[in-house]
């Protein structure tokens, strides 16, 4: 599927997909060129949950950060939603498609403890209400030197930190992933990962307007695989850093240990920013392969260019002003 | 059956075996460009070939070192004559391997493959692997062994140990977590290995 600067109506009949009709809609079609910014598509109101797991669409979303490369094609969502690293549901990238289908998202609640002025347990539906969902579309850059770009749905992660009032000493925010290796096969193994999956950002990162809690891709409900109901979503990071399924945030003083620094810290760090002059040891951060455009042809494209920041250097560039990014790695 | 038609029958299979054990090690390349056609390489083209091959080129080593044991074991001689074919598929495999992550993965950067060589550790240990290798498909001919004589040849040919090592090794080390097709495979080369040992001893 090739989604250029053209309109669904020159597409060619078998262009014509439901993603295509999505894109088009949503007015995601066109490069960074052609851009229409900001702005409401229809009556944008308090968020709504549609069915769960890719089942339900969601009505009147509100336009939001759709800033593009030239070459930024938009992933196709069997590739989004085929090629996974989600290790609770298995190693292997078409692990969590296939294992992920008897994971119940729903009824979902959130345990927000620490710094805040307003812990305790919450409906994703209450966490939600107060809230506009957005589509935004971002570049999706894993440490393992591959990248997509992703139509997500979601709310600012910043509305939703300041719903809960942080307390002055909070300076990190921590999030965890569910347990549940009944219906989570990888759980089963503590060999993989030692569980709870955790991650964490530090305040000023969580309050960053490109940061989101996504609640869908593809105007769709998540699906299991991809992290459903509920997960993080910053896409200057590497991907690691988007805890999906997400059952717990917390508030703290202390820099949250996250799981892979945990598991190999000369191989991941805290921050995890996309930064191609320093490299993973099995994985050279210079260059990116591109994938999902759903073409095997592909193969013979050229590795390109991974950009700082993954390319939102402008936008959260001000966050590390200073900071030795060699060693915060 | 009279005996002449025994042996006769006999011929034929010994006759067939060595095709058919050719053909069907071509059958998984054949599937991975029939899959190529259909357009049904997951969403990372460049990787599931690179995987694939290294799959098989790992499974033929396995192989070839599984020759003389399944002979001793069960006495079937015939079977040592699959050994070199054997080996040269794994070589054969390897190659493409490497030949993918060369061209399609890395498009021909010889100077990024040489960083990559010096700078990750499992790029490091495949070339070692593969450098192993190397010799033992330059003399895989008759008149290689007629020239080295049997012993020295014998002797070089055992480079395939430390080679299977290798490749185990550069599995485990790509792998970010979660090391249960690594560990089969160690266990298999362990096995294999270790039968020899056990026959020396
Ligand atoms: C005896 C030689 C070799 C054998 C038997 C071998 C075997 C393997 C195996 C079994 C895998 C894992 C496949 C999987 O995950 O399913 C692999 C991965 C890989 N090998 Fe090799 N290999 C060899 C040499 C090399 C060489 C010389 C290179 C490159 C210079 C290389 C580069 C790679 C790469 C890039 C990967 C994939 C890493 C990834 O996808 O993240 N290998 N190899």
């Amino acid at each position: 599927m090739l989604i250029h600067a053209k309109k669904a109506s020159d597409a060619a009949s078998h262009e014509i997909t439901p993603e295509s009709v999505y894109l088009n809609r949503r007015g995601f079609m066109a490069g960074a060129a052609a851009v229409a910014v900001g702005g409401f598509a229809g009556n944008a109101g308090a968020a709504v949950l549609p069915a769960a797991n890719g089942a339900g669409a969601f009505e009147n979303l509100k336009q939001g950060y759709r800033k593009l490369g030239e070459k930024d094609q938009v992933s196709t969502y069997e590739a989004i939603s085929g090629y996974n690293n989600y290790y609770e549901f298995g190693t292997s990238k078409s692990d969590p498609a296939a294992n992920a289908k008897n994971f119940k998202p729903m009824p979902w609640t959130i345990k927000v403890d620490g710094l805040c002025a307003k812990p305790g347990t919450i409906a994703i539906e209450d966490l939600l209400k107060p809230h506009t969902l957005e589509d935004r579309i971002y570049r999706h850059r894993c440490v393992e030197a591959w990248s997509m770009v992703i139509p997500w749905v979601g709310v600012p992660l910043a509305e939703v930190v300041k719903q809960f009032e942080p307390l002055g000493s909070a300076k990190y925010i921590a999030f965890e992933t569910i347990v549940r290796p009944e219906e989570m096969p990888g759980q089963r193994s503590a060999r993989i990962l030692p569980w709870p999956y955790i991650e964490g950002l530090r305040l000023d990162e969580a309050n960053h307007p490109l940061a989101i809690l996504a609640v869908g891709i593809y105007g769709k409900t998540l699906l299991n695989q991809n992290g459903a109901p509920l997960r993080l979503v910053a896409p200057w990071k590497y991907g690691f850093k988007n805890v999906k399924s997400i059952v717990r945030i917390s508030f703290t003083e202390q820099q949250p240990k996250n799981t892979w620094q945990v598991m190999a810290p000369d191989e991941y760090g805290f921050y995890a920013n996309v930064n191609p002059h320093v490299d993973h040891p099995r994985w050279s951060q210079a260059t990116e392969r591109r994938i999902g455009s759903g073409n095997v042809l592909s193969a013979f494209e050229a590795r390109r260019t991974t950009l700082m920041f993954n390319g939102y250097q402008e936008e959260v560039g001000q966050l590390y002003a200073g900071m030795d990014l060699t060693r915060y790695y | 059956m009279s005996d002449a038609a025994l042996q006769a029958r006999r011929n034929v299979l010994r006759r067939g075996l060595k095709p058919a054990v050719f053909m069907l090690c071509l059958v998984p390349l054949v599937l991975l460009v029939a899959r190529g056609f259909a357009n049904d390489l997951s969403a990372n083209p460049v990787e599931f070939i690179i995987r694939t091959l290294g799959d098989w080129a790992l499974r033929f080593l396995l192989l070839a070192l599984a020759v003389t044991p399944l002979r001793l074991a069960t006495g079937w001689n015939e079977v040592a004559r699959l050994r070199r074919m054997l080996g040269l598929f794994a070589f054969t495999y390897v190659v493409l391997h490497l030949l993918a992550y060369t061209g399609l993965d890395q498009g021909f950067d010889f100077v990024g493959l040489w960083n990559d060589v010096m700078k990750r550790i499992y790029i490091t240990v495949g070339m070692a692997a593969f450098a192993l290798l190397l010799p033992l498909a330059v003399t895989s001919a008759d008149a290689m062994i007629r020239k080295l004589g049997g012993a020295r040849w014998r002797m070089l040919h055992r480079l395939a140990y430390p080679a299977g090592v290798l490749a185990v090794i550069h599995y485990f080390l790509m792998i970010k977590a979660g090391y249960q097709q690594p560990t089969v495979y160690a266990v298999i080369l362990a096995v294999l290995l270790g039968v020899r040992l056990v026959k020396r001893a």
